[in-house]
């Protein structure tokens, strides 16, 4: 096949397993299981979030055709969901499970672990000039206590009283008191083992995040140089480090409650014909410390999907992101105030009205950072030179979604308006395009872009815009209609709208229109697992850098090693996006061209051509320090020194 | 059925087109890569932007047109009208922003598509712009922030001192109602007030745990719909015995949870009754209605009550025709403490004709003191019937 291989200095593309010729020889187990090697967790990590797209995607097909069509006939699914199905109906507590799951999964599995665990691990090392992780043992742990959490919660589908069915917020009491409903027995039992070592894993994954950008940038990776993508990944950690512990001492609490007695979210319960022995618990203080999380996990979600898309917005405009310093200003407020909203989703749940004052100013403070990255998205676009790779469509289509969904946030916020909204089909039409769409395009934008890096191949970009056309308008189709259903009333989490005669006959046609959707976007996504199962074994081979991009991890051969770069890592002399320089002979110039060798496309501010100093670290100073400091050490002597210093690096 | 033959026909489509692809991208494979990244995909995909653009502002508009039809009827209450004002100003707004920005979002990649001969413009930053950029959005955000803080701080102040009291306790799957009763003036007091509770004194009967202490729960009563007075401020004083619940009350704009443990509550004007509603909509068979909107377990979409909106003269009247529970469940009266006993006894009124039981569960029988014994409780058989039946002859 006419396969193009542009082999690099040090390319070994041609045998998938190298190292075996030039390192410790490792076996099948340590190389492709229990491997410490980043680039193949991973690849676990986004296997495995595959996995959980599709099964939660399933999920939520078959409540969909409930909503859509109430009075069909399931009796086809009793094959697979057995006893849920009676009398061709689907269990109305069953409804609630898969619910639940669905948003579960969405949620932690595919846009948590599949996201961040697949592209903070993939990219932090081979962006910022790393052979690895801080700890390669750690991130091992990391992957694994997440497998160990997926079986968990997955086994929890199948148990005799159903999985947890309260929400994917379990609210207690409804998911302390087995009593109260099936799922809050066994099923929330392991609902909470699997999210405790979900946490687990998560923290591991944080902590060596910010431990690798932190302290294994190589020479000349200043903060001011790191591509959008690893700003994004590291504020992600650092949100998921402050955040997720308090998540797991929610769950605790609630453990002891449903297990030991204890009373922090009871009170005052009359049930199954008994007053039970709770006094003094406080409902509320779950929802703290839920949200606490919840907001924040908002925001984990979809960081790393923005990042993603600034990264591959400026590479495939051929253009700078407009306003570095501003997406990171606002990432980093983003951080921070997404710590103090999270009472937002507590309105009307009895909070004094003092305190959702101060929440609704502090949210839609938050608005402000999130606009100042939609406009910079749109002007890096203007005057571009637009190459549209599947990456880079899905990444205009995140675009459109976050302001979508955005823009109604701004009403959800307002607390006065949110009486009406709360729990309605408007928050769901909100954050499925909000978050959950605009961080799956994120997701997937990462994948087409990256792909050739993992894989060492290239995806098909015909079929790759054909999943993308039909998922970008399929979630419209599916999502946009469900603010007319909210703003008509129709609240969340109901099996069935026939009780009520203010909506039981509207909008018939409408639900099912949105189920005929759903299975349509649903169709897309075979089309992509299709390729990406196709292009791993038989898509073409990747070239060297085949967007020609700036940032590090394509100077890495192209199927990179264990320890990413053979030889010396480059060292960094200029931030990733310059595309199209004034001057420049090529449309672009990675960050590992030293500024002497483009005198012709330097800005007055960078360095002069042949300029020399001393002290090849000051190389590293940012971009404003290059004003001051235009100092770079004679060149063969730095190259030497970077040796020196990869081999201390390398075990 | 036409939904299979729907979802086989897109199956074939992609199938088809899957193919299609396939075939091309092998034959695309066969000649290389392409030396230019001016392809007749790149052309293709940036024309779609603006397809999509025009058909998605045609669609985005007229389904919103179609679907206004169904959107909730204006408020029924003035707070709701000022909540709806500020829904429609706030999605004004941010309609304009949705689609200013999106015009630019999809016509910069078509008319910004890749040509071999331009090169992008090297435009790393403007300041100006930035500051205008943060500085708009937030003066327009506090703008709206204000605005709803006035309403939500006006909504949530303190209920009026002459709200009508309504009860509302959420327990799985239903609604219990109950009202203070209009005997007040007989205990000595000015103004209805609802008695005490507690959750220990739920029982088969009692079922929402009233505290026949407290000398306010005499003349409580307990009904199946919620009945509202025109023009009144209603306080709703929520809570509830198992899990958590929500009451919405769609055409009034008012939602609060019912939390066990912690009572809540929501003041609201109604100013619209029921049969001004029938009349409005041309409906005669409309009611207003409450649903739960807090997931509570299996029959959490069933959980509906109608509410009716009467003038007030009507409404009184439908309160003074209610009897207290207690004087059809005199069995309760031991559990009023002695010295209150006579005045319970005359806000209940004597019994009633002849009076009694169709039958006295053992346990409730013996905690029965003498006096009472023969007026005893009846057994509700099913706790979610929040009503008493009447009482048959024995
Ligand atoms: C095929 C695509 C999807 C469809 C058709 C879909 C549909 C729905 C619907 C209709 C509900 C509300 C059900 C109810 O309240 O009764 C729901 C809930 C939810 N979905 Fe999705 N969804 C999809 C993808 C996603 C994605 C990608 C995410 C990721 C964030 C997500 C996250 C959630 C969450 C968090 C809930 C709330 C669950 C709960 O109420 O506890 N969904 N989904
Ligand atoms: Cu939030
Ligand atoms: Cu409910």
């Amino acid at each position: 096949m006419a396969a193009v291989d542009i082999p690099a200095k040090h390319d070994m593309a041609h045998g998938d397993d190298h190292d075996h010729d030039h390192e410790h020889h490792q076996s099948f187990i340590r190389k492709y299981i229990f491997s410490e090697d980043h680039k193949t967790i991973a690849r676990q990590y986004l296997f495995s979030g595959i996995f959980w797209a599709f099964l939660g995607g399933a999920l939520s097909l078959i409540f969909r055709l409930q909503l859509g069509f109430p009075k069909m006939d399931m009796t086809f699914l009793k094959p697979i969901l057995g006893k849920w199905i009676q009398e061709g109906k689907l269990d109305p507590e069953f409804y609630l499970a898969l619910v639940t799951m669905h948003g579960t999964i969405m949620v932690f599995f595919v846009l948590t672990a599949g996201l961040s665990g697949t592209f903070s691990n993939f990219l932090i090392p081979l962006q910022i000039g790393a052979r690895d992780m801080a700890s390669g043992f750690l991130n091992m742990l990391s992957y694994w206590f997440f497998f160990l959490s997926s079986v968990i919660m997955l086994t929890s589908l199948f148990i005799e009283t159903g999985p947890a069915a309260g929400g994917w917020t379990v609210y207690p009491p409804l998911s302390a008191l087995p009593q109260a409903l099936n799922g809050s027995g066994m099923g929330m039992t392991m609902w909470l083992v699997a999210m405790a070592f979900f946490i687990v894993s998560s923290l591991l994954g944080s902590i060596n995040y910010i431990t690798t950008v932190i302290n294994l940038r190589t020479r000349g990776m200043s903060f001011s140089r790191l591509p959008l993508t690893i700003w994004a990944f590291f504020l992600t950690a650092v949100i998921g480090v402050l955040s997720f512990p308090v998540l797991f001492s929610a769950a605790l609490l609630l453990i002891f409650d449903r297990s030991f007695g204890t009373s922090f979210y009871l009170s005052e319960i009359y049930i199954g014909g008994e007053a039970l022995h709770y006094v003094g618990g406080s409902p509320l203080l779950y929802q703290h410390l839920f949200w606490f999380l919840g907001h924040p996990e908002v925001y984990i979600v979809l960081l790393p999907a923005l990042g993603i898309t600034s990264e591959i917005i400026a590479t495939n405009s051929r253009k700078p992101i407009f306003g570095y310093r501003a997406m990171i200003g606002s990432m980093m407020a983003i951080t921070v105030l997404s710590f103090v909203v999270w009472a937002h989703h507590m309105f009307v749940s009895g909070l004094n009205p003092f305190l959702g004052s101060i929440f609704m100013f502090l949210t839609l403070i938050i608005a402000v950072p999130s606009a100042v990255k939609a406009f910079n998205y749109i002007t890096t676009l203007w005057r571009g030179n637009i190459v549209f790779t599947t990456g880079m469509l899905f990444s205009i289509g995140l675009v459109s979604v976050f302001i979508s969904g955005g823009l109604t946030g701004i009403a959800l916020g307002n607390s006065a308006i949110d009486i009406q909204l709360h729990d309605t089909y408007f928050v769901v039409a909100h954050f499925h395009l909000v978050m959950g769409s605009a961080s799956f395009f994120g997701l997937m934008a990462g994948v087409y872009h990256w792909f050739p890096k993992m894989f060492g191949r290239m995806m098909d970009d015909k079929l790759g815009a054909i999943h993308f056309w039909g998922t970008f308008i399929g979630v419209y189709l599916v999502f946009f209609p469900m603010h007319y259903m909210g703003i008509a009333g129709f609240p969340r989490r109901y099996y069935s709208f026939t009780g009520f005669e203010v909506w039981k006959e509207l909008y018939l046609d409408l639900t099912g229109f949105i189920t005929i959707a759903a299975g349509f976007t649903a169709l897309f996504q075979v089309l992509f697992l299709y390729n990406f199962i196709h292009s791993i074994f038989r898509g073409r081979r990747a070239p060297q850098n085949p967007w020609r991009s700036n940032t590090l991890e394509w100077t890495a051969p192209i199927n990179p090693g264990h320890g990413n770069w053979v030889g010396e890592i480059p060292s960094v002399y200029r931030w990733p996006y310059d595309y199209s320089k004034p001057g420049a002979k090529e449309d672009f110039i990675p960050q590992h061209i030293p500024l002497w060798e483009t005198p012709e496309s330097n800005l007055s501010h960078e360095i002069e051509p042949g300029a020399v100093g001393s002290g090849g670290e000051k190389v590293a100073m940012d971009r404003q320090g290059d004003i001051e400091a235009p100092t770079i050490v004679n060149n063969k002597e730095e190259k030497g020194r970077i040796d020196v210093a990869d081999s201390d690096k390398k075990e | 059925m036409t939904s299979i033959i729907l979802g086989v026909g897109v199956v074939l489509i992609v199938v088809i087109l899957a193919m299609i692809f396939r075939v091309q991208s092998l034959i695309s494979m066969v000649r290389g890569t392409p030396t230019t990244r001016e392809t007749t995909s790149n052309k293709v995909n940036a024309v779609m932007w603006m397809v999509f653009l025009v058909l998605g502002t045609i669609g985005a508009v007229w389904s919103s047109i179609v679907a206004a039809e169904y959107f909730l009827p204006e408020a029924s209450s003035p707070h709701g009208r000022k909540t709806d004002d500020l829904f429609w100003i706030t999605m004004g707004i941010t309609g304009a922003v949705f689609f200013a920005t999106h015009v630019l979002l999809f016509y910069f990649p078509w008319r910004y598509q890749f040509r071999e001969n331009r090169k992008a413009s090297y435009y790393p930053d403007n300041n100006k712009l930035e500051v205008i950029w943060t500085v708009v959005p937030a003066i327009v955000l506090t703008l709206l922030v204000l605005s709803g803080w006035k309403v939500w701080r006006d909504i949530t102040t303190e209920a009026p001192e002459d709200a009508v009291v309504v009860e509302l306790i959420g327990q799985q799957f239903q609604w219990e109602i109950r009202y203070p009763g209009d005997k007040h003036a007989v205990i000595g007091k000015s103004r209805p007030e609802l008695g005490a509770f507690d959750f220990r004194l739920i029982d088969a009967n009692n079922i929402v745990g009233i505290d026949y202490t407290d000398e306010n729960s005499f003349d409580d009563f307990m009904a199946r719909e919620i009945h509202i007075p025109k023009n009144r401020p209603v306080l709703l004083k929520i809570r509830a015995k198992d899990v958590l619940h929500s009451v919405f009350l769609p055409h009034f704009r008012v939602k609060m949870d019912a939390v066990p443990g912690m009572p809540t509550n929501f003041w609201f004007v109604a100013d619209k009754s029921t049969e001004e509603m029938r009349a409005e909509l041309n409906n005669p068979e409309f009611n207003y209605e409450l649903a739960c909107t807090e997931v509570c377990g299996r029959g959490h979409f069933s959980m509906r009550k109608i509410l009716i909106v009467e003038d007030e003269a009507e409404y009184n009247k439908w309160v003074a025709a209610q009897t207290p529970w207690l004087s059809r469940n005199r069995g309760y009266l031991s559990k009023v403490p002695d010295n209150l006993r006579e005045k319970a006894l005359r806000v209940i009124g004597p019994e009633e004709g002849p009076s009694s039981t169709d039958s006295v569960p053992a346990e409730d029988a013996a905690s029965v003191p003498a006096p009472e014994a023969k007026k005893t409780v009846k057994m509700v058989s099913n706790p979610g019937a929040s009503v008493e039946k009447p009482k048959t002859a024995q």
